[in-house]
């Protein structure tokens, strides 16, 4: 099986995709959890139902969209619906197992920013903002969250705390009354981190292969927490290597063709 | 009560120039489908100053307005070119004030869209679970109530109610009534909530043949109905036309640099007297 060569990126996508069950409601963010939402539609969860912000439901896309409302999504969904009704029926009223979720940065207990860095009246870095993640991450049954792990990312405090994870650990996040349970585990292109079931600080559980330990440790702003049998995530399989990497090239084909 | 209206079929040139006016609220809809991009350029060429923007994603359209000096605020949820990166001229406004300070109020997509329904329904404020255990609600007009029945904390987010909307559609008939399809956003709760309503459409036809339940907002809700083909390019019309993806990544060199962008909206928008026009300098199609 490791004959392959294969990018950490694809790593990462690999190791999202199989995080999602089969026949879960997936409200997808665009981006990195798209590609790994998708691969997991195409490989171990057929009956995967992805919601995407726009309101495209149940919706099977053959290329990865470049934005979140490209034609692909409404031509592929079972149905369309207002955003209105996206958000209030569908997203809070309890109907999505799972949310999908990328992000800028991240602290130990798995809030995320995509708003500012820097101080947020005069930033530094003006991100877009927080769309739909932060109804996502409160109601949504739980999250899922996938970023490149580095120490601009991983960060000891975020200046912005764009969508609500394990809050300040421990019950902070239950006390707040959000319906969904949160961030259960956050996949990175060097590992995955899942937050320990008591004080909710992200704990690494699993390198990927050819990973240290002290390199994730090194790549990350806080003292990370590092599980006392730390795994290795399997290897890319034949298949999901193929699949996703038929994807990336049907996609990049569909977005080059319209120079 | 608002009496019934009975929308006019006129050029884009004309609604603008009636129903926008210096310092009002405008929403510009569109959720990255049916964006009115012509509408937005008709609005720059005509020199509007001092507008409260609103709209859940401010992207192209709204980078242009803001750097030609249009804006002084916007409330919007999420500011970005989609599967681009950033919008460089609504991140010169916030970080550096330029060509003018941009007051932000910034939300979630969700507390948006209850604002719209509750500007549709004439009523204060909407309301959801929302906004806690995040930063957005100390930097909006955000407040949090508790249920009177159950006690949970839920947030009210004001109603939009802007003094204009404008949105695109694929179609509408000789009397003015519209019919839009594919992801329509929060368009139709924009239109009902707003005081002055201009439709763009692909194109105007003597029957809709809309299905039943179909997105069809009818003539007396809307005042300006204007033809404008291709006229959300470089976004896109379901059925009409596709997103010009190479477009909006070459928007991304046009604006991040200040000069180069006045040039350009110069040479393209300023320059030309409509959105055909507009096309023409372009080299686009659609």
């Amino acid at each position: 099986m490791a004959e392959i060569p294969y990018t950490s990126d694809e790593m990462m996508t690999i190791a999202a995709s199989r995080m999602l069950r089969n026949g879960s409601t997936c409200f997808v963010g665009i981006g990195l959890p798209s590609a790994a939402a998708n691969l997991a539609r195409l490989t171990h969860a057929p009956d995967v139902v992805l919601i995407y912000e726009s309101g495209t439901i149940a919706t099977k896309p053959n290329v990865l969209p470049l934005s979140i409302a490209d034609s692909e999504l409404a031509e592929t969904a079972e149905t369309v619906v207002g955003m209105v009704e996206m958000f209030q029926y569908w997203l809070m009223g309890g109907k999505i197992s799972t949310g999908f979720l990328g992000a800028a940065q991240i602290d130990k207990y798995a809030n995320l920013n995509s708003t500012v860095i820097g101080p947020y009246g005069k930033p530094k870095v003006r991100l877009p903002g927080a769309g739909g993640a932060p109804a996502i991450a409160a109601s949504c049954g739980e999250i899922l969250v996938t970023l490149r792990h580095n120490k601009r990312a991983f960060v000891p405090k975020l200046e912005f705390v764009t969508s609500g994870g394990h809050m300040e650990g421990g019950d902070s996040r239950a006390k707040l009354r959000l319906p969904g349970k949160g961030p259960v585990a956050v996949i990175t292109d060097l590992g995955i981190l899942t937050p320990d079931p008591e004080t909710k600080e992200l704990v690494l559980t699993s390198v990927h292969p050819g990973v240290t330990v002290d390199q994730v440790v090194a790549e990350t702003g806080w003292p990370l927490k590092v599980a006392e049998q730390v795994k290795t995530t399997p290897e890319p399989t034949e298949l999901e290597l193929r699949v996703l990497r038929e994807l990336n090239e049907r996609t990049a084909k569909a977005h080059a063709g319209q120079a | 009560m608002a009496h019934p209206k009975s929308a006019r079929i006129v050029s884009l040139r004309e609604a603008v120039a009636e129903h926008i006016h210096d310092g009002d609220t405008v929403a510009l809809e569109g959720f990255t489908h049916l964006i009115p991009a012509a509408a937005g350029h008709e609005i720059i060429r005509q020199k509007r100053r001092n507008l409260e923007l609103i709209r859940l994603t401010p992207d192209l359209v709204y980078d242009q307005l803001i750097g030609m000096g249009c804006a002084s605020s916007l409330r919007f949820s999420w500011g970005g070119n989609p599967g681009v990166g950033s919008l460089h001229r609504f991140r010169d406004a916030i970080e550096n004030g330029w060509p003018q300070p941009l007051q932000i109020e910034e939300h979630e997509h969700a507390g948006m869209a209850v604002a719209y329904a509750a500007g549709a329904s004439h009523l204060p404020f909407g309301i959801l679970r929302g906004y806690l255990g995040t930063d957005l609600s100390a930097n909006t007009s955000v407040k949090f109530i508790d249920c009177p029945f159950t006690g949970e904390k839920l947030a009210a987010v004001p109603a939009i109610r802007p003094d204009v909307t404008v949105i695109h559609a694929q179609k509408a008939d000789r009397k003015g009534n519209v019919f839009l399809w594919g992801i329509v956003g929060v368009q139709k709760e924009a239109v009902l909530a707003a005081e002055r309503v201009i439709v763009t459409v692909e194109e105007i036809v003597d029957e809709l043949h809309a299905p039943m339940n179909a997105v069809v907002l009818p003539y007396w809700v809307i005042d300006a109905v204007c033809e404008v083909k291709g006229g959300a390019y470089p976004s896109y019309t379901h059925g009409y036309y596709k997103r010009d993806n190479s477009f909006y990544k070459k928007w991304d060199a046009i604006s991040k640099d200040r000069d180069t962008f006045l040039g350009w909206m110069d040479k393209h928008i300023l320059q030309t007297a409509d959105f055909d026009e507009f096309m023409k300098s372009i080299g686009a199609q659609v």
